[in-house]
């Protein structure tokens, strides 16, 4: 806050603050006044007494970074979805869409050779589908804050665009809404907000979605946002013609950079790898889970490599391609990491990844009913992820004790 | 008939106030089991309702002959046969949703609440208000089973009572069916759900807090700047 002259900003929200305090008009919307006041300006309120840790970093910047973070992978999420939707419309053959779409769309065009056609037309998914997450989302979130009494969180803004990425870019709307409430209020809230909850709220919307309604989230004919066209994933066709089909479909190359058909942001492991890349360099997402969740992975899938199977085709999906297809970059990086749902101890964090890891390539290879397997594969985590915690520090104190015992120092 | 207090408590109390199933959690398992289709539901609280008020009456008459140390074994055996009587009358007059009910009929006799009352109410009080009691607390139950059942029948599949109410797309309507609803974890949201809104009208239902969270801001609106 500057001292001197204060922005017009400043002057307009500190103009504005009486009416929230206590006794002012709008005391109850107090929450809604903090959350756009703190958006805007550091949290006025100071740590009374010695402060033993500094720190610039709060949860707002720490969940305004990770937002940041997610920009390259929404960026090629348009650019794919627009992608495959036209490359599906030469092959059906058709040149224009009816309604609001095709109102925007048919003066630009549907050539999947032209960046910005595939860009726009990928966009016209993408926005309804954050637009509504937020709106819908960012309306529970502000209802319990209000009735709670406590400060509306960024934690939001991350679970939301999170949440987005994971869907597949043919779902109706109103699931959209439904499953980021469901996520919203029975993943987070009812434990008490953002920082109590143990499972990871976008997940916990989309597993909803996932097994209410089955026929919009998985399949082969959700992943284009073409009507009557589809197209499995590479994990589909693994799971059912194996890996010679998928690679005769795609190069390892194009699933890298991300032009197959999967959900939203989960295709590109190119912008994936940019994103989580600056999250591990600014250290807020934790290299131990994520190299726990990559370990985890490579000795599962190479295991499986390793017996092998007449029957079953995911067996000879090497883990190089693991990394590739699904949301395997996307959950390792993004989902995996986040702070509150993961365990809390240095050790503890290399266990919780390889668990992650372990159980993805695990559904993936022998449940014949979830081609995907790292959306379970983490919740289960989430949830052994105290249990973990409670081992590493038990064992610490154990070994501790020992030392004692022998005359050692503690 | 004039009922006394006690007898009226005893009804009355496990409805809401003394839950079986939302305030002691018990009988959760068949609660889970049995709700995806209220016809279903509607059976299994006749059927343990029955049994509870019937054992409640016959353990409580014979109480004072019961040796303690044997005494888990007479209930048992009390309330087996009458879930054996249950589970005969359910096969002779309702034999489709009795076969849907499969081994939960049976396994009325390990019914936590059934046990539960038999042990903790009617071997202390007479037959008359033992049979109340036992009423009682089949109806409590029976409320949460009809309440989940009507969900999970009515999202889950579009129907109530096997009767179409909203017509689903797959067969050209306009409702899509929630599958998780026919899943029996969703039993799991809807009754903890109940919790919280019973729980929100009655908070001396709340539990103490096992720990107090330390509060390390004052988040109360007025602070200066």
């Amino acid at each position: 806050m500057s001292s001197s002259s204060p922005s017009r900003l400043r002057r307009l929200l500190d103009g504005a603050e009486p009416h929230f305090t206590q006794g002012g008009k709008y005391e109850r919307f107090y929450v809604l006044f903090e959350m756009v006041d703190t958006l805007f300006y550091s949290p006025p309120n100071k740590t009374v007494g010695g402060p033993h840790v500094r720190d610039a970093l709060d949860l707002k910047r720490v969940m305004g970074m990770v937002w940041m973070c997610t920009f390259p992978i929404m960026f090629m999420a348009c650019f794919n979805t627009g992608l495959q939707a036209n490359e599906a419309m030469q092959t059906l053959g058709m040149t224009s869409i009816d309604g609001l779409r095709g109102f925007f769309l048919n003066g630009i065009g549907y050539d999947p050779s032209s960046f910005f056609a595939n860009f726009f037309h990928g966009m016209t998914y993408f926005i309804p589908i954050y637009m509504t997450t937020f709106i819908v989302g960012g309306i529970a979130e502000a209802a319990f804050s209000l009735i709670r009494g406590h400060e509306v969180n960024e934690g939001f803004f991350v679970t939301s665009i999170l949440y987005s990425l994971t869907l597949p870019p043919d779902i109706p709307l109103w699931m959209v809404g439904a499953g980021i409430i469901f996520g919203i209020v029975i993943g987070k809230e009812v434990f008490g907000g953002t920082g109590k909850n143990f499972l990871n709220p976008a997940l916990v919307g989309r597993a909803f979605l996932y097994f209410a309604y089955p026929a919009s989230m998985s399949g082969d004919a959700v992943w284009t946002a073409v009507d009557g066209y589809t197209g499995a994933t590479a994990l589909g066709i693994a799971a059912a013609d194996g890996m010679a089909a998928v690679q005769a479909q795609f190069t390892w190359w194009e699933a890298f950079i991300g032009t197959i058909p999967g959900s939203i942001g989960e295709t590109s492991t190119l912008a994936i790898f940019i994103g989580g890349g600056i999250l591990l360099a600014t250290k807020i997402a934790s290299w131990r889970i994520v190299l726990g969740v990559f370990f985890g992975m490579m000795a599962t899938a190479t295991l499986f490599n390793l017996i092998g199977s007449d029957t079953n085709p995911m067996f000879g999906m090497p883990w190089w391609w693991h990394l590739v297809v699904g949301g395997f970059a996307f959950g390792m990086l993004f989902m995996a990491t986040d702070p509150v749902s993961a365990s809390m101890t240095n050790t503890g964090r290399f266990y919780y990844g390889c668990l992650i890891g372990f159980m993805t390539v695990l559904i993936r290879v022998i449940n014949p009913a979830f081609p995907e397997g790292i959306m379970l594969a983490i919740l289960f985590s989430n949830i052994f992820a105290p249990m973990i915690d409670y081992v590493v520090v038990q064992a610490n104190i154990r070994r501790r004790t020992k030392r004692i015992e022998q005359g050692g120092q503690a | 008939m004039k009922l006394s207090p006690e007898a009226k408590h005893n009804l009355l109390d496990p409805l809401i106030g003394n839950n079986p199933i939302t305030l002691q959690i018990l009988g959760i398992c068949s609660a889970l089991a049995v709700t995806t289709s209220l016809k279903t539901a509607l059976l299994m609280s006749m059927a343990l309702t029955l049994v509870t008020a019937f054992s409640g009456a016959s353990i409580s008459a014979i109480r004072n002959h019961i040796p303690g140390s044997i005494r888990i074994i007479v209930q048992m055996t009390i309330i087996a046969s009458l879930v054996i009587v249950v589970d005969q009358l359910l096969k002779a007059f309702a034999y489709d949703t009795a076969k849907q009910l499969s081994v939960f009929v049976g396994l009325i006799i390990t019914n936590c609440i059934v046990m539960g009352r038999a042990e903790a109410y009617a071997m202390k009080n007479p037959p008359g208000l033992s049979f109340l009691d036992g009423i009682g607390n089949g109806l409590g139950y029976s409320l949460i089973l009809i309440v989940v059942a009507f969900f999970r029948e009515l999202f889950g599949a579009g129907s109530l009572m096997g009767y179409q109410i909203l017509p689903l797309t797959t067969e050209g309507g306009w409702y899509q069916s929630n599958g998780m609803l026919l899943l029996p974890p969703s039993a799991f949201f809807i009754i903890g759900i109940m919790i919280w809104v019973i729980r929100t009208y009655q908070p001396e239902q709340n539990e103490a807090p096992d720990f107090v969270i330390h509060e390390s801001h004052s988040h109360s609106a007025g602070e200066s700047h």
